[in-house]
This record gives C-alpha cells, structure tokens and sequence, in this order.
C-alpha cells in the first residue's frame, strides 16, 4: 500500500504541474497584453515599457515559465491587478470563511444523505426510493445560484427567519469585538464563548450551507444506496438476519460499516466539485470567501488573481482525489 | 476487399443498431418519468425553434426600452413581470431556450471535433502517442469544473461565443477516452485487421473504421452531457464571462435580477426554473439511458 500512495503522490504533483502549464500558457500566450492592464487605461507609453519589464514579459517564454515555477514554489503567486497586494496574502484572508461553510455544508452532506441513502436501499423500489432518486438528479440540475435566490426568498423574504447574507450581523459586527483565533468564526465564538455571536454566525451560515450541500446530499445518498444494496445480499448478512438479530441493528452495524468506504470516496471526491459551487453561493449570499474574491476578480478581469484561485482550487482538488484514493486503499478488501 | 463489398458491410453492420434504437426508444418510453421527460424536451425543442414566432412581446428581446412598464408583478399581460426596462420577461424565458440549446450543442460538438479524433488516434496507434494523450487528459480533467472555463474567458474577454469555445476547452477529454476505449477494442476486431493486412493507411483505418464505429457511443453520451453544458452555460453566464446584455439568456438574466432581489422576485425565479427544467429533462433522459444501457437494471 506505501508504494499505492507514493505513486498517486505523484501522479498528482505531475497533475499539479500541468495545471500549472496550462494556466501559465492560458495566460501568457493567449494576446492579452498583461502590462496595459497592469499599468491602467491612462498609462503613457514610458509607463507600460516599465511595466513590461518589472512583470518580467520581455523575457524569453520559457525564462518566464521558469520563474514562474521558481515563484509558485516559494508560495508567491505575484500580485493583484486591483489591489497591487500580494495575492496570497488575499487569498490567506479569504480562506478561511469558505472552508468554514464547506465543513458545515458536508456536515449536512453527512448526516442527510446517509440516512436517506439508507432508507432508500430498506424501501427498495417503493415510493421513498422513486423519490431519492428524483431528489439526487433534481439535486445535479439545480442550477446553485438559483437555489440560493430561493432559499433567501423564502427564509428571509416570506418567513423572515433567517438573515439575507453575509457572515454575521451588522449590529453584532459594530457592537461586539469579533473573535479571530482560528478564522472559523463559529469555532471562535465558541472557543471564547460568546453564544450570542455563536448563533447569529449560525443563522447566518445555515442557507448558504444548505444550498452547497444539495448537489453532495444526492450524490451520497445514492452511493450509500448502491452500496447497502450491494452488501445486504452477502451471506454474513443473511446470517445474522437468521440468527434472529435486529434489523436495525444488521443495517446500521454490520451492513453500513463496509458500505461507507464507498461514500467517504464520494464525499471527498464531490468536495472538489462543489468547490465550484460553493463560490457561486458566495456570490449570491455576499459571503466573505473564495468565492467572493472570484467574483469581484472576474468582474475587473484581474487574471493573475483568477490564475491564483484556479491553481490553489486545483492544489486542493489533487488533495482530495489523493484522499480519495487512500480511502479506497484502507479497505482491506481491496488488493493493490 | 471491393467497394461493393464494403459497402454491404456496412449496411449489415446498420442493421442491428436501427434495430436496437427502436428496443431503446421503446424501453425508455416504459419508465413513465423518462417518458414524461422526453415529452418535456420535445416541447421545449419547439419552443426553441419557434421562439421568435410564438412569444407574445418578439420586440422584447433586443434593447427595447419602455420605462413605463418596468417591475410589473406577474399578471395575464406579462405572466412573469416585466424587467429593469419594462421587457416582458416571458418573452425572454421562452427565447432563452433558443439562446441555451444553440450554445450547448455547439460546445459539445467543438468538444467532440477535438476530441473524438485524438480518442480515436491514442486508441489506434497506442505506445507513446496514446500515453501523452492520455497524461494531457488527465491534466485538464484535474482542473475543478468551471474554473478552466473561467480562466480562459478572463483571458479572451467575455463574451458568449469565448464561454463556448471555454466549454469545449474542458470538456473534450471525456471525449478523448471515451473513444479511445472503443477503439482500442474495435482494433481488434476482425474488419479492422483485414483493412490493416491489404494495407489501408492508419488515417484511412481510423477515419473510415474506427471513428465511424464508436459515433453511437458517442451521442449517447453527448446528449447526457447536454444538461451540464447548459448548466455551465448559465453559470457562466451569471458570473459575467458568457452571454453579455441585452441577449436574453437565463443565466445573464439572473445575475442582473440579483440587483433588485428579492424585491423584484419574479425576476430570478422565471429564468431559473426555465433552467432547471431543462436541465432536469436532460438528466432524466440521461439516467433512463444509462438504466438501459446497464445490463444489471435492463432486464427488470
């Protein structure tokens, strides 16, 4: 297995590295003039001649691929068109709330799509699996912007439970110091008990964690169902079944145990693809996060920071797939 | 091997696949969901085709203004409201589909120009070839979905034909090994080696054998893929990268409507629900297929 893992390393620092080829040469060859953007719309000529030179564009392209790469390995991801600040040190600001909302959206993942996903193999073939079925393809095709707009419509307009958006109240925001220990507000507010702060941070992340976790709630419950399918015909379990054991007990012991290797696979494989969205939601709930910084990137067109978030998503996505890969690897059942 | 020859050859190797679309039409009609959705699709096929012909307000979907009518709710003029210059945003929805389905089918049939060839020549010729090919689709599988897309519009500037050619951009390599599967299997097969042993050349091999025999695969699984084109379609739409005002996509739509939410409701919600239909439609068809495709659920 040690080998297994050290070959998927490095199958995905090669993947890395062709991320990073692709979107160097996206950027680079592709006429965009880099240096017009970089000194404005009124810059003199003299002006864009410096800049050519400071942004190392007169460079020979493969000189420039190298010290790309140089830069990428020392965390330096260059700078951004709109705030000339290092990108980062935005992206390090960002972070942290979208990995928040993506814990709590998994979080939900978890523990509404398993216990479907289970329901749905015990009904097999009745009205409750025609409907998680429904549900997990009704799931793939929502388009998540939308959702979101409906989940506000509903929550805040109609019913008024719920805030429209943002991490925490304005009021909450003027008048209490908010803490920063772990950049996971929710956390912090516990960690240094203030409740109040707690649950107004909790109203606030609930409606953009439901939307996120539509798309990954579907996808586990049906391969929790596909794999408790699979497993409730095996001999141990039409042994205990005639031992007399519980039913209960030989569907969430014996036969979930071996069925959750397969959704711990999908879970980690479908973070990476809610990455996504998770930052269309943030656009929808002004969340302070990734997602935030995309749009407010692709607005102005500012391509060094889009180039920024696409290769740190990236890196996170190999990361994923690498976990992926060493869950299937656990499963004692499986020889590679 | 004559002309002739091959010729009835050919028509033979017709015959069971005809035979076998008809059994598949006729099993998918069986599921009553997919069958409702097959139903759907049609409907929605015809509005596109007709839109300009059918929506009440045709006027509506360039830059019309009339100030006098904006923000209307919902009523038996405008059954969705009117929008920021008071166009009926019914006429718009309806037309969208026409904006929709043009853009996804030509991005899966770029992708497919791209990709189907190079699936077919790693298949045939194998070795080094098919490994680079291969490793090159690895590369741009492991980029998150939609973020490809976004950095090449950013680069190209966004418009809506750049949002296609960034769809097909990322969407080729599942092409790619589609038909290199195939075609590694069809090598084999014993038409193909006849045709090596008189001496064919590999492009005649590939285009007239190989290609020619993975293209039912292949419209399978592109008309499966056609909901997630159409829903990267909107998203990038909505981010600001695809169409650009005053076309009347829903994607576009929704992200100007997010300025008056959720006051002006009626705004988000039409064009949305127009998308998800359509993408529902689609993914239902696609899931009947895959059910019949896979031996396991057929036979029920």
């Amino acid at each position: 297995m040690p080998r297994y893992i050290v070959k998927r390393l490095f199958n995905g620092l090669i993947v890395l590295l062709g991320v990073i080829t692709i979107t160097f040469f996206i950027a680079r060859v592709i006429p965009s003039d880099p240096a017009a953007k970089w000194v404005g719309a009124r810059a003199t000529p003299e002006q864009k001649a410096a800049a050519v030179v400071e942004l190392g564009l007169d460079q020979p392209l493969h000189i420039q691929y190298g010290t790309y790469l140089q830069d990428l390995l020392h965390g330096d991801l260059g700078r951004s068109l709109n705030s000339k600040q290092e990108i980062t040190t935005e992206l390090a600001n960002y972070l942290p709330a979208t990995f928040e909302l993506v814990i709590i959206a998994f979080l939900f993942a978890v523990m509404i799509g398993i216990p479907l996903g289970i329901y749905s193999a015990k009904k097999n073939g009745k009205l409750l699996d025609h409907v998680s079925r429904f549900f997990s393809i009704g799931a793939v095709s929502l388009p998540t912007f939308w959702v979101g707009l409906i989940l506000q419509l509903i929550f805040y307009r109609m019913l008024g439970w719920l805030p429209l958006g943002g991490r925490i109240s304005v009021e909450a925001s003027i008048f209490s110091t908010i803490p920063d220990i772990t950049g996971l507000l929710i956390l912090d507010c516990a960690l240094t008990g203030q409740w109040n702060l707690f649950i107004d941070a909790l109203k606030h992340i609930i409606l953009p964690a439901i939307t996120i976790s539509l798309y990954p709630i579907g996808l586990v419950a049906r391969m929790t169902r596909s794999a408790l399918l699979e497993i409730l015909n095996e001999d141990y379990i039409v042994a205990s079944r005639s031992y007399g054991i519980r039913e209960t007990r030989v569907l969430w012991r014996y036969a979930l145990k071996n069925s959750l290797g397969a959704t711990a696979t999908v879970v980690a494989l479908s973070m990476g693809y809610t990455l996504v969205n998770t930052f269309l939601t943030e656009t929808i709930f002004s969340w302070p996060g990734l997602g935030s910084y995309v749009s407010k990137s692709v607005v102005t067109l500012d391509l060094p920071a889009i180039v920024g978030i696409s290769l740190v998503s990236a890196f996170f996505y190999v990361i994923l797939n690498l976990i992926a890969d060493i869950i299937i690897a656990m499963d004692p059942r499986i020889r590679l | 091997m004559d002309y002739n020859h091959k010729w009835v050859q050919i028509k033979e190797s017709l015959k069971p696949k005809i035979h076998n679309f008809r059994e598949s039409l006729f099993l998918l009609g069986r599921n009553k969901l997919t069958a409702a959705a097959m139903f759907i699709l049609l409907a929605i096929i015809l509005t596109a085709l007709f839109a300009p012909y059918i929506i009440p307000y045709p006027e509506h979907i360039e830059d019309a203004v009339n100030m006098q009518e904006k923000f209307l709710e919902p009523s038996k003029e405008h059954l969705f409201g009117t929008d920021e210059m008071g166009r009926d945003i019914f006429s718009r929805t309806l037309y969208g589909s026409r904006v929709s389905l043009k853009t996804a089918i030509i991005a899966v049939a770029l992708a497919l120009i791209i990709g189907v060839p190079l699936g077919a020549i790693a298949g045939t010729i194998g070795g080094v070839l098919d490994e680079v090919i291969m490793r090159i689709t690895d590369v741009f599988l492991s980029f998150p979905p939609l973020l490809l897309a976004i950095v090449f519009v950013s680069t190209m500037g966004p418009s809506l034909n750049n949002a296609i050619a960034a769809i097909a951009l990322s969407w080729w390599p599942w092409y790619t090994r589609l038909v290199r599967g195939q075609a590694i299997s069809l090598k084999e097969r014993k038409f193909v080696q006849a045709a090596e042993t008189i001496g064919t050349s590999r492009l005649k091999i590939i285009m007239r054998h190989i290609v020619p025999n993975t293209i039912s695969p292949v419209i399978v699984q592109a008309s499966m893929d056609m909901g997630g084109v159409i829903l990267t379609v909107a998203a990038l739409s909505f981010l600001g990268l695809g169409a650009q005002a005053p076309q009347p996509e829903w994607g576009l739509m929704i992200n100007v409507s997010k300025n008056y939410f959720p006051d002006i409701w009626w705004y988000s919600v039409f064009p949305g629900l127009a998308i998800f239909i359509t993408v529902l439609v689609f993914n239902l068809i696609g899931d009947g297929i895959r059910e019949i495709l896979d031996p396991k659920t057929r036979k029920k």
